[in-house]
C-alpha cells in the first residue's frame, strides 16, 4: 500500500468514525448525569432527517447542523419529560424512543427521499490542502470532523477541570448525596440528556449532509447501537471513546480493504465481523482492572432519581 | 403523500388515454396486494415495486383498489401479512422478495382462488406465478462502458448479499468489460446488506483506494455514486436512474421497471386469462432498461453499448455465450455455446478477471 | 407547582387502572395524529386493535406473534431484576435457532418422535451457551455484558447469514441463501386448526408460570431481589454475586434460544438469513412494560404483538405508512411507562412558594 492510499483510508476512516464520536460522547455526559438514554439511534434519525430537510431548504450548512442539534435534543428533551419528570424507566424509556425516532424520522422525510444535496463543503486551507498525504488529512475536512475534535476536548475538560463538571460527576454519583448539598439534580440531569441528545443529533447530521449527502430510511444502520456500546467500551473516559470511536471505524475500513484486496480467502461474513470481535477482545483487555472501571463509572446510572429516595 | 416522478407520470398520461378506451362498469373494484420488504422510502428496490403498483392504479384507475405493506419482515411475518391481503378481498397478490417464497407457497394452497405473483423465486403453483428481472442484461451493457473507459484496468463491484443474481451480474460485467479490454480486473466486496448507506460509500471508498475507477453497486442507495462523484470515478446506478447523485460520475443505470408487467398481468387477472408461469423478462419485455448514457462518455463506447443493448434486446445476443473461462482459466463454455437459464439460475462461480473466491 | 409525593406504599388501584389510562391517550393521540395526516380516526382505531382480533385466526397470529416475545421477555427480566443487562438475546435466539434448524438438518429424512424435543432443547443448549460468553467474561475478567452480548448479536447474525449462504445452503435452491424446508416431523404441531397457533404458545405459559413461581416463591428468586437492591448485602448475606450473573445469564440465554427454536421449528420451518423482526430487542421493551413481573409480560406481550399486527391490518386497510406505526406504538409505549408514575407516587398541584422547590 503505498502512502497516497494511506492518507485517503485515514480520511475514510476519520469519516466513518466521526458520527461514532459525536453520538458516544453525548451519551457520555448523559451517562456521567446517571442516565442511561438507549434513544441514541432515534436521535440519530431524527437529527438527520431534520438536518437534511433543513439543509435543503435554506442551503445552509450551519442551519442544518443546528437543525440537527436542535432535532436531537427534542427528541431527548421528550426523553426527559418521561424519565427525570415522571420518573419512567430509563431503558424501557430509550427504546421506546428509538422506536418513535424511527417511526417520526421516515413520516418527515417521506417527501424527501430520492433527493441529493451537496455535501459539507471541506476545509480548503490555500496551498496546505494540498500537501500529499497530510494535507487531506489535517487540512481537507469538513467542519464537522474539526468539531468533533473541538467537542471531544471540551467534554474533556468540562468533566475533569471545571467545577461544573464536577458538579455533573457528583450527581452521576449520588444523586442524594448532591441534592442534600443543595444542587438541582434534575436540572443538571436534564441538561446533560439534552447535550446528549443534541450531539447525536448532530452525529446523525453528519450522515445525512456529509457521509452520505442524503435522506433515506434507517440510513443511521445501528450505529447508535455502536455509540452506546463506545461508551462502555471507553469506561467512560472521553479520551477512550475518541479511541473507540476510530478503533471501530478504522477496523470496519479495514475488513473492507482486505475485501478488496481480492487475496483473503476468508468468506466474507467472518471479515465483518471483525469489528465486533476486536472491541470484545480490547474490552476485556482493559476491564481486567475492576477497581479502575469502577472509578470511572457513574454509581447511580439507569437510576431513577426522587428527592425522598 | 404520493410522489409524482417521471415515470409514474409518464405512466399515468399513458393511462389516460387507455382508460377513456374501456368501458366503466360498476362492480366492485379489483384489490391487488403487494408486500415490500423495505419501506418504500428507500428509493430502491421497494420503491421501484411502489412505482409499479402506482401504475396498476394509474391504469385502472377507479377498477382496482391497491394495497400495500411496506418493511415486512422476511420470517414467521410473511405468512401473515399475505394471507391477511389474501383474507381481506385481494385477489392478486405480489410478494417482491425472495424471501417471501415459502410463506407465499403456503398461503397460496390455502387460497386457492387468490393469484399469487412472487419475485425472484422458483417455487410455483397453478396459481403462484414467479417472475423476475435479467438484470445481468444491463451489467453487461455497463460492462462494455467499463472496458472501453477504465484506465487503471481496475473495477470495484459492491455486491450485497451471496446469491446467483448478484453472481451472475458480477459475471456478465465482467465477461464484456474484459472483451473490450483484456486486463480488466473486477473486485467484488460483500457488505453482507442490501441496503446501508454508510457501508455502501465505505465500501466505495476502499475500492477506490485501492485503484478502482469505475464503481458497480448491487446495492440499493445512492451513496456509492455520490461517492464516486466526489472522487471523481465513474459509477452505475442501480434500481432506477441516479443521475442526480452523481451527473459527472453516472455512466447510466441499470433500472428495474415492473410497471409494464404488473399491469399486464392485473388486467388479465381482471380479465380471467391470468395463467401461472414464469417470466424472466429483460430488455425484451421494458423489466430492464438502461439509464441516460453520460454525455462525456466516448461516443463509440456508447455506440457500441447501444449496441449491444438491441442486440440482446433483439434476441442476437445473449451474454453468457462461449468462450467463457473461469477462474482457474479453463474453458467452461465452448465458443459459441450458451449457458441456458437452469445454469444462470444457479451460478455459484466467478468467470476469468473477477478477484476473490466465491463466498460459501 | 406541580409535585410527586412518594406514596408510603403502592398504590393497587392505580397499579391497574394505569394501563386503561395509557392506552387511553393513546387512543385519544393517536385519533389526532391519524386525522392530521387524513385518515379517518375510527376507522384507523378499527382496524388496530379490533379486526386482528375479529376472528379465530387473527387471535392465533396474536399467539404466534406473542410467543416469542413473552418467552425472551420473562427471561431477561430476571436478569434485570439482578441488574444483569443482557440485551443481546437477539443473538441468543439465534443461537438457538441455529442450533435447533441444524439439528433438523441433520436428521432430515429420519424424523423421529424425539427430534422436535431435540430441537427445542438443542435451542436452549445453543442460546445458553452464547449467554455463557458475557457470563464469562463478565465473571471471569469483568467486561461489561450490555456491551459483549450486544456485539455478539451481530456476531450470531453473521454467522447465521454464513451458514445458510454456505455450508447448509439448500442443495436444490439455486443457490439462494436458505436452507430445505424441514421435514415434517421437525414441525411443531399445530394446535387450532385454520390458525398458526402452535405448541409454543402453552411453552411460553409454561415459562411465564415456572418465572413466577421463581421470582414469588424460591429463594433463587429472594437472592436475585437482594442483589439488584444491593449488590454487596449478596456478600453478608453469603451467597455469591457470580451465582446469579451466571444463573440470570444462562436462564435468559436458554429462554431467547427456545424462542430461536421454536420461530424456525413452528411459523418458518426452515433457516434463512432473517429469522427474528428484532424480538431479543423489542423483548426488551416488553418486560419493563410488563414491571418485570411474569404475569404483566405476558400481557405486555399480547399488547406489543397487536401493535404490531395491527399496524399491518391499518396500513392493509387503510393505506396508512408502517411509519405512522413506529410513531403510534412509541406513543403507546411513552404513556404507559409515563403514567407508572401514579402507582408509586401521588401527583399534587400546589401554589408556587408553597411546596418545596423541586
Amino acid at each position: 500500500m503505498d502512502m497516497l492510499i494511506l492518507s485517503s483510508v485515514a480520511v475514510s476512516i476519520m469519516a466513518a468514525s466521526t458520527p461514532l464520536l459525536f453520538a458516544a460522547m453525548g451519551e457520555l455526559v448523559a451517562e456521567k448525569s446517571g442516565v442511561l438514554n438507549l434513544g441514541v439511534e432515534g436521535m440519530m434519525l431524527a437529527g438527520a432527517v431534520l438536518a437534511f430537510i433543513v439543509g435543503l431548504e435554506t442551503g445552509s450548512g450551519i442551519l442544518a447542523i443546528a437543525a440537527g442539534a436542535a432535532m436531537g435534543a427534542l427528541m431527548a428533551a421528550l426523553f426527559a419529560v418521561l424519565t427525570l419528570g415522571l420518573l419512567a424507566n430509563q431503558v424501557a424509556t430509550g427504546l421506546a424512543l428509538t422506536l418513535f425516532g424511527i417511526g417520526l424520522s421516515a413520516l418527515l422525510g417521506q417527501s424527501y427521499v430520492g433527493t441529493p444535496i451537496p455535501p459539507l463543503p471541506k476545509l480548503s486551507v490555500g496551498g496546505l490542502s494540498d500537501i500529499p498525504l497530510l494535507g487531506p488529512v489535517v487540512f481537507g475536512q469538513d467542519a464537522l470532523v474539526y468539531l468533533s475534535f473541538a467537542m471531544t476536548a471540551g467534554v474533556a475538560y468540562f468533566l475533569y477541570r471545571t467545577r461544573a463538571g464536577l458538579v455533573l460527576r457528583s450527581v452521576g454519583e449520588n444523586p442524594h448525596a448532591a441534592h442534600s448539598i443543595g444542587f438541582p439534580v434534575i436540572a443538571i440531569r436534564l441538561a446533560a440528556v439534552l447535550f446528549g441528545g443534541a450531539m447525536a443529533g448532530i452525529g446523525g447530521a453528519y450522515m445525512s449532509l456529509s457521509y452520505t449527502p442524503m435522506w433515506a430510511e434507517g440510513m443511521i444502520a445501528g450505529r447508535g447501537w455502536i455509540a452506546l456500546a463506545l461508551v462502555v467500551f471507553a469506561t467512560w473516559r472521553p479520551a477512550r471513546i475518541l479511541l473507540g470511536a476510530y478503533l471501530f471505524g478504522g477496523l470496519t475500513i479495514a475488513q473492507l480493504h482486505m475485501q478488496g484486496s481480492g487475496q483473503i480467502e476468508i468468506p466474507a461474513q467472518f471479515l465483518n465481523m471483525v469489528p465486533y470481535l476486536a472491541t470484545i477482545v480490547v474490552l476485556v483487555l482493559i476491564s481486567r482492572d475492576a477497581t479502575r472501571i469502577r472509578l470511572n463509572a457513574p454509581a447511580s446510572i439507569g437510576k431513577v432519581f426522587h428527592p425522598d429516595g | 403523500m404520493i410522489k409524482l416522478t417521471r415515470r409514474s407520470f409518464s405512466a399515468m398520461t399513458l393511462a389516460a388515454g387507455a382508460a377513456a378506451a374501456l368501458p366503466a362498469r360498476a362492480a366492485d373494484p379489483f384489490k391487488v396486494g403487494f408486500v415490500y420488504v423495505g419501506p418504500i422510502g428507500d428509493h430502491g428496490w421497494s420503491y421501484q415495486h411502489d412505482q409499479g403498483r402506482l401504475a396498476i392504479e394509474a391504469e385502472f384507475g377507479d377498477k382496482v383498489e391497491t394495497s400495500y405493506v411496506e418493511s415486512v419482515p422476511e420470517g414467521a411475518d410473511a405468512e401473515r401479512v399475505i394471507t391477511q391481503l389474501a383474507r381481506s378481498g385481494h385477489k392478486l397478490i405480489f410478494t417482491t422478495s425472495f424471501g417471501y417464497m415459502n410463506p407465499t407457497a403456503k398461503v397460496a394452497k390455502n387460497f386457492p382462488d387468490v393469484m399469487f405473483e412472487h419475485a425472484t423465486g422458483f417455487t410455483r403453483a397453478s396459481n403462484l406465478a414467479t417472475y423476475a428481472a435479467r438484470f445481468y442484461e444491463g451489467r453487461y451493457v455497463a460492462g462494455i462502458l467499463a472496458g472501453h473507459v477504465s484506465k487503471t484496468n481496475k473495477v470495484g463491484y459492491i455486491a450485497s448479499i451471496p446469491i446467483p443474481e448478484v453472481i451472475r451480474g458480477i459475471n456478465a460485467f465482467t465477461l464484456s468489460a474484459r472483451k473490450i479490454n483484456p486486463a480488466i480486473e473486477v473486485t467484488p466486496i460483500w457488505v453482507n446488506s442490501w441496503y446501508d448507506p454508510g457501508k455502501e460509500a465505505d465500501s466505495a471508498k476502499a475500492l477506490i483506494d485501492q485503484g478502482a475507477d469505475i464503481i458497480l453497486q448491487h446495492t440499493d442507495s445512492p451513496a456509492p455514486v455520490q461517492t464516486a462523484e466526489e472522487r471523481g470515478v465513474w459509477s452505475v446506478g442501480q434500481a432506477s436512474d441516479m443521475a442526480k447523485f452523481g451527473p459527472k460520475s453516472h455512466m447510466t443505470a441499470i433500472i428495474d421497471d415492473w410497471a409494464p408487467y404488473y399491469v399486464e398481468r392485473t388486467r388479465q387477472a381482471m380479465a380471467g386469462s391470468w395463467t401461472s408461469g414464469d417470466i424472466w423478462g429483460g430488455f425484451d419485455t421494458g423489466m430492464v432498461k438502461m439509464g441516460d448514457y453520460n454525455s462525456a462518455l466516448p461516443e463509440a463506447a456508447v455506440a457500441e453499448a447501444k449496441a449491444a443493448h438491441d442486440a440482446i434486446s433483439a434476441g442476437t445476443l445473449h451474454p453468457f455465450t462461449g468462450p467463457i473461462k473461469n477462474q482457474a482459466g479453463e474453458t467452461v463454455v465452448a465458443d459459441g455455446a450458451t449457458l441456458d437459464d437452469g445454469e444462470l439460475l444457479g451460478m455459484n462461480w466467478y468467470v476469468e478477471g473477477v478477484n476473490g473466491k466465491v463466498p460459501s | 407547582m406541580i409535585t410527586l409525593d412518594r406514596r408510603p406504599e403502592t398504590s393497587h388501584i392505580w397499579l391497574y387502572a394505569t394501563p386503561l389510562l395509557a392506552v387511553f391517550l393513546t387512543v385519544l393521540c393517536g385519533a389526532i395524529l391519524f386525522a392530521f395526516l387524513g385518515f379517518d380516526p375510527a376507522d384507523a382505531l378499527h382496524a388496530y386493535f379490533i379486526l386482528p382480533l375479529a376472528d379465530q385466526y387473527g387471535l392465533g397470529e396474536l399467539t404466534v406473534k406473542a410467543t416469542p416475545l413473552a418467552m425472551i421477555a420473562v427471561g431477561l427480566a430476571l436478569g434485570f431484576r439482578a441488574n444483569v443487562w443482557n440485551i443481546g438475546a437477539e443473538g441468543q435466539l439465534t443461537l438457538g435457532a441455529i442450533f435447533g434448524g441444524g439439528l433438523a438438518l441433520a436428521f432430515y429424512g429420519q424424523e423421529g418422535p424425539l427430534l422436535l424435543p431435540a430441537m427445542l432443547i438443542g435451542g436452549m443448549v445453543g442460546g445458553a451457551l452464547w449467554a455463557a460468553i458475557p457470563a464469562f467474561l463478565r465473571t471471569r475478567f469483568n467486561a461489561n455484558e450490555i456491551l459483549v452480548s450486544l456485539m455478539l448479536t451481530y456476531v450470531a447474525g453473521l454467522l447465521l447469514s454464513y451458514l445458510v449462504t454456505g455450508p447448509w445452503k439448500d442443495p436444490m435452491g439455486f443457490g439462494f441463501p436458505q436452507t430445505r424446508l424441514f421435514g415434517e416431523g421437525a414441525i411443531l404441531p399445530i394446535l387450532l386448526d385454520g390458525t398458526r397457533m402452535h405448541i409454543g404458545f402453552p411453552l411460553a405459559l409454561v415459562a411465564v408460570a415456572a418465572a413466577w413461581f421463581i421470582v414469588s416463591r424460591s429463594l433463587f428468586g429472594f437472592q436475585i431481589k437482594v442483589v439488584g437492591l444491593t449488590p454487596p448485602a449478596a456478600g453478608y448475606a453469603g451467597f455469591s454475586g457470580r451465582r446469579i450473573i451466571w444463573a440470570t445469564l444462562m436462564i435468559g440465554g436458554a429462554l431467547a434460544g427456545l424462542a430461536g427454536a421454536i420461530e424456525v421449528s413452528g411459523p418458518i420451518g426452515q433457516l434463512t438469513p432473517s429469522i427474528s423482526p428484532g424480538y431479543g430487542f423489542t423483548a426488551i421493551i416488553v418486560a419493563f412494560l410488563g414491571r418485570l413481573h411474569p404475569v404483566g409480560i405476558l400481557l405486555a406481550a399480547l399488547l406489543m404483538a397487536l401493535s404490531y399486527i395491527g399496524g399491518e391490518t391499518a396500513q392493509i386497510e387503510l393505506g396508512l405508512p408502517v411509519a405512522v406505526t413506529g410513531v403510534f406504538q412509541g406513543m403507546l409505549l411513552f404513556f404507559l411507562l409515563a403514567s407508572d408514575v401514579l402507582v408509586h407516587f401521588r401527583v399534587r398541584f400546589r401554589l408556587r412558594g408553597a411546596g418545596r422547590a423541586a
